[in-house]
């Protein structure tokens, strides 16, 4: 089949996709957006988390002809256009938080979404949103310090507006 | 004046030299999506390759069928053993393991053939419709089992046997020292405490799962990318299968999701290299993650029996100690986890009387090999646990008994080895122990995320209980028992757009660990030069050794300040030369060659011109030797590194949950070459060691494994794991480069001890096996 949608902002079209495909291998290996990463393809790990029509979603768990139509976000689109890293990617660039790096795609959206949604959130807040994206690394002592680096930052921009 | 202020300025340590904290060379396109794991990879035409494995532990294979396979629309190629051209066997220490199974299978989920197809479903279908016909067999599975082969049978017949094994036993290794353990000897002590425990098998549970690209070359070779641990050891175990010589097979790191020992067996490298070779095209295999628990090995299970005697006082008289490993069907690292575990297994104390057996079996059970504390993690379980047990039975605090007996600097090991560099085992403890609690829980308004079963909304508080645990351990650093361990670098300078350039170029696996950070610091110290440029790891430079045994700053991070200062060597004595400098004060700093005296004589850039300077060197560290198989003495080990962990912990007691509150590290570090990093590394070292504690577990069930998922397989999120605070002491060692301390190892060796005791502490229960599951405590086994 063909599917055709939206992936950061611009239209993209897979041919000859089996039906059994997910969103994420059609990203991967059919779209040149390897970005989402794939650990585990059960929806466990997080690390194939993508917006879903602003929605983060699993990638791995979602049919690609499910996306048919409709608008997509990986973690190569939270980058500005010029190519600049977005607060987020830049806090877990200077917090540490990024060792082998495997899990840092879906919490990057996963961190974009919670802090769109609450810009404060305390650490238990924080540590709710991300429990669905698994590290092996860091033992997230320094993602947490990036998302409260991201958080900072955030609200210091939107003070000086 | 102005002069000296400037020189000062040019001497200042660059913030992104040794000691700073720069951020990773790799970090934006990380952050970015950008940056090509192994798995990304994609080449025109390329082909999914995919393995059958086995379903039974242990069978005879009658028949293999692949006509059917190959018949499937899209499928370019079905191998069996049959197809190999070269050796049928590899492995890193005893080459027992076949690249695809021979007549018989010895575990769940052992290749037995391949497929080569234009889609990774196709493929997975194909592997489906290949015809194995089995004569089951009982697996061989348990200790008992194991150790009487005459009634149970063998793993490998007698004479498959390619090492030193006898009957199931894999390797063995015995140590005695002092007076060993007699009953004179038990007789000077005043209070005897033996334990036995248990270990479950750990997963490594890296998140990129094993995967690479196999492209045919017009040579008739292959070049791999890949993931991996060590490029060369892989080259060295894959020539001699794919029937071509080295320097026809070239690897080349493709970007590492993790490894932590897991990476250091073969996995698919062999086999999408068979099927390039064969069907001409580039394969791609990308495991799926119940592939990925099938396909590497894991940490040793381990059964173990402690016996401890001390005087009235505390001091420790004698401890007998036997630790049995189960090594799974092929001896992969098993003889050097051995080794490990009889030389570390009675951790930093001073004890007169020492006897230790250590052994590793074969079985049917799930290979087993390197994991993070390689032999060290299981030991530290048994010997913390027997420490509480000890100071219970004296009435002593469990951390001044564990201090009164620490090694130090000088006291020797019970392998004989003499400790020449600090060991401030006490003083870890103690600053531990100094370090402030996390505040008590509010049992008027607690966040039920914050309590054990968190989401779960299992407790409001009640049915809580805090407990607080302390333990130390021991790691060795490098590659131990004699082997010529070594790294090797080559640096260049250059001038590129009118500045100093430095290129570093090893074949070291960056598998997040941040060694192309560390790196960079090096040849900007050594060179004083801001720019580096890490040259991607691939076999076209000498081996590095492994990304594993907390080895790789110590061994290639020394290997490039070797190449940095041949490099500087070369370029003064340029400068002597060219302009008859006499001065022996020179050195390489901000750009410029610098004379402590009179100040600057001339830029980089203009010394250097044209012609580049590229010096390649090996480090070897000093050299080892193989303990005495009887009496286990011998100077094994380079180095030793310590860490100190307290735990503190909240249990629901009723439903046998618990949560970890807060986890508190003191680790000797020698000397912090990226403060950032080391703090990183320790914080994750610690949080495997959680994941042990309390959750992470491969269920075997007769040699079948339960829970080959991240469904079933459950590593500590963001919600299990607490805060944890760090904090580093630098205590050069003597003989290693800047002093520093290998790092990645030690906290995942000595924090779940220490989780462990809290718990006891919180619920009075023994707690003899890990992971510690609700049923232990709430009795409901």
């Amino acid at each position: 089949m063909r599917v055709t949608f939206s992936a950061n902002g611009k239209p993209v079209e897979a041919d000859d996709v089996w039906e059994g495909e997910s969103l994420l291998y059609v990203l991967r290996e059919r779209v040149g957006l390897p970005g989402s990463k794939n650990a585990c393809e059960q929806g466990e790990c997080g690390s194939c988390t993508v917006y879903l029509d602003g929605v983060p979603v699993c990638a791995c768990l979602v049919a690609a002809g499910q996306v048919q139509g409709r608008e997509v976000r990986t973690v190569e689109g939270l980058a500005g256009p010029d190519g600049e890293l977005g607060v987020v990617q830049q806090a877990f660039v200077d917090a540490g938080a990024v060792q082998c790096g495997f899990c840092t795609p879906g919490l990057l959206v996963q961190t974009d979404a919670l802090l769109a949604a609450d810009p404060q959130p305390s650490d238990t807040d924080i540590r709710e949103a991300l429990s669905g994206n698994l590290c092996r690394c860091t033992g997230y002592e320094k993602i947490m310090d990036a998302v409260r680096l991201a958080s900072a930052r955030t609200c210091a921009r939107g003070a000086e507006k | 004046m102005q002069g000296q202020k400037n020189l000062q300025k040019i001497h200042q340590a660059s913030k992104d030299g040794v000691g700073g904290s720069p951020l990773r060379p790799d970090g934006t396109l990380k952050v970015k999506g950008e940056f090509a794991y192994s798995s990304d990879l994609w080449h025109e035409d390329m082909l999914w390759g995919t393995a059958l494995r086995s379903p039974h532990p242990r069978a005879t294979i009658l028949s293999v069928d692949v006509s059917e396979a190959l018949a499937v629309p899209g499928v370019y190629a079905v191998l069996t053993h049959e197809d190999i051209p070269g050796e049928k066997y590899y492995g890193l220490e005893i080459a027992d393991q076949p690249a695809l199974a021979i007549d018989k299978v010895r575990y769940h989920g052992e290749a037995i053939a391949l497929v080569a197809a234009d889609h990774p479903e196709t493929a997975r279908r194909a592997v489906k419709k290949i015809r194995v016909e089995y004569e089951v067999l009982t697996p061989i599975t348990t200790e008992e089992q194991c150790l009487d082969p005459e009634t149970h049978g063998y793993v490998h017949e007698p004479h498959e046997y390619k090492s030193h094994a006898y009957g199931n036993v894999c390797h063995e290794q015995k140590l005695v020292s002092g007076l060993g353990v007699t009953d004179e000897v038990r007789a000077l002590a005043d209070v005897i405490v033996t334990g036995e425990y248990e270990v479950g098998m750990q997963d490594q549970a890296f998140l990129g799962p094993e995967s690479g690209l196999a492209v045919p070359a017009e040579d008739g070779g292959v070049d791999l990318y890949v993931a991996t641990q060590w490029l060369h050891v892989d080259r060295q175990q894959m020539a001699p299968v794919l029937d071509l010589p080295l320097e026809k097979v070239r690897l080349t790191l493709a970007g590492v999701g993790g490894a932590f020992g897991g990476r250091e067996d073969l996995s698919m490298q062999i086999h999408a290299c068979l099927l390039a070779l064969r069907t001409g095209r580039p394969v791609k295999i990308v495991y799926a993650r119940d592939e990925s628990f099938f396909g590497h090995v894991h940490r040793h299970p381990a059964r173990m029996r402690y016996e401890h005697g001390a005087t009235r006082d505390g001091k420790l008289v004698f401890a007998d100690c036997r630790i049995v490993l189960d090594g799974g069907a092929y001896a992969s690292a098993s003889p050097a986890v051995v080794g490990n575990a009889a030389s570390l297994g009675h951790g930093p104390y001073v004890i007169p009387n020492v006897r230790m057996h250590a052994i590793a079996l074969y079985s049917n059970n799930p290979s087993c090999g390197a994991m993070r504390g390689f032999g060290a993690v299981q030991a530290a379980f048994g010997y913390e646990s027997q420490m509480d047990r000890l100071a219970e039975a004296l009435g002593m605090d469990p951390v001044e008994l564990r201090q009164l007996n620490a090694v130090t600097q000088g006291d020797r090991m019970p392998t004989g080895q003499e400790i020449d560099a600090p060991a401030p085992v006490a003083e870890l403890l103690q600053r531990v122990k100094d370090m402030p609690l996390p505040p008590p829980l509010d049992p008027e308004h607690p966040d039920v995320r914050t309590l054990p079963g968190a989401l779960s909304n299992t407790s409001h508080g009640e049915g809580i209980v805090r407990g607080v645990g302390y333990s130390v351990g021991i790691k060795n650093v490098g590659f131990s028992e004699g082997f010529d361990d070594y790294s090797t670098a080559r640096v260049r300078l250059e001038v590129i757009g009118g500045e100093p350039v430095a290129m570093v170029h090893t074949a070291m696996a960056e598998v997040g660990q941040g060694g192309v950070t560390v790196h960079a610091q090096i040849a900007r110290t050594e060179l004083g030069v801001e720019q580096v440029t890490i040259h991607p790891a691939n076999t076209e430079v000498g081996s590095a050794g492994s990304t594993s045994a907390s080895r790789q700053t110590y061994m290639t991070g020394g290997a490039v300040k070797l190449a940095a200062e041949a490099v500087r060597h070369e370029l003064l004595e340029r400068g002597r030369h060219r302009y008859g400098w006499t001065r022996d004060d020179l050195s390489l700093a901000g750009g410029k060659v610098v004379s402590a005296s009179a100040g600057v004589l001339i830029a980089i850039v203009d010394l250097l011109g044209d012609d580049a300077i590229e010096q390649t060197r090996e480090h070897h560290h000093r050299p080892t030797v193989p303990f005495d198989k009887e009496t286990g003495q011998g100077f094994g080990h380079v180095q030793y590194t310590f860490c100190a962990n307290r735990a503190v912990v909240d249990v629901d007691v009723e439903l046998g949950l618990v949560k970890v509150v807060e986890l508190t590290a003191v680790q000797d570090v020698g000397k912090a070459l990226n403060p950032l990093s080391v703090v990183g590394q320790i914080q994750g070292g610690c949080t495997q060691a959680l994941g042990l504690a309390v959750m992470e577990e491969i269920v075997v069930k007769d040699g079948k494994v339960r829970n080959a998922s991240f469904t079933d397989y459950l590593i500590p999120t963001i919600l299990d794991t607490p805060p944890i605070p760090v904090q580093l002491l630098e205590l050069p060692d003597p003989h290693a480069p800047y002093g520093l301390r290998g790092v990645g190892e030690a906290p995942t060796v000595s924090a779940t001890p220490s989780i462990v005791a809290a718990i006891r502490q919180a619920t009075g229960k023994a707690l003899t096996r890990i992971p510690v599951r609700p049923e232990h405590l709430t009795d409901t086994l």
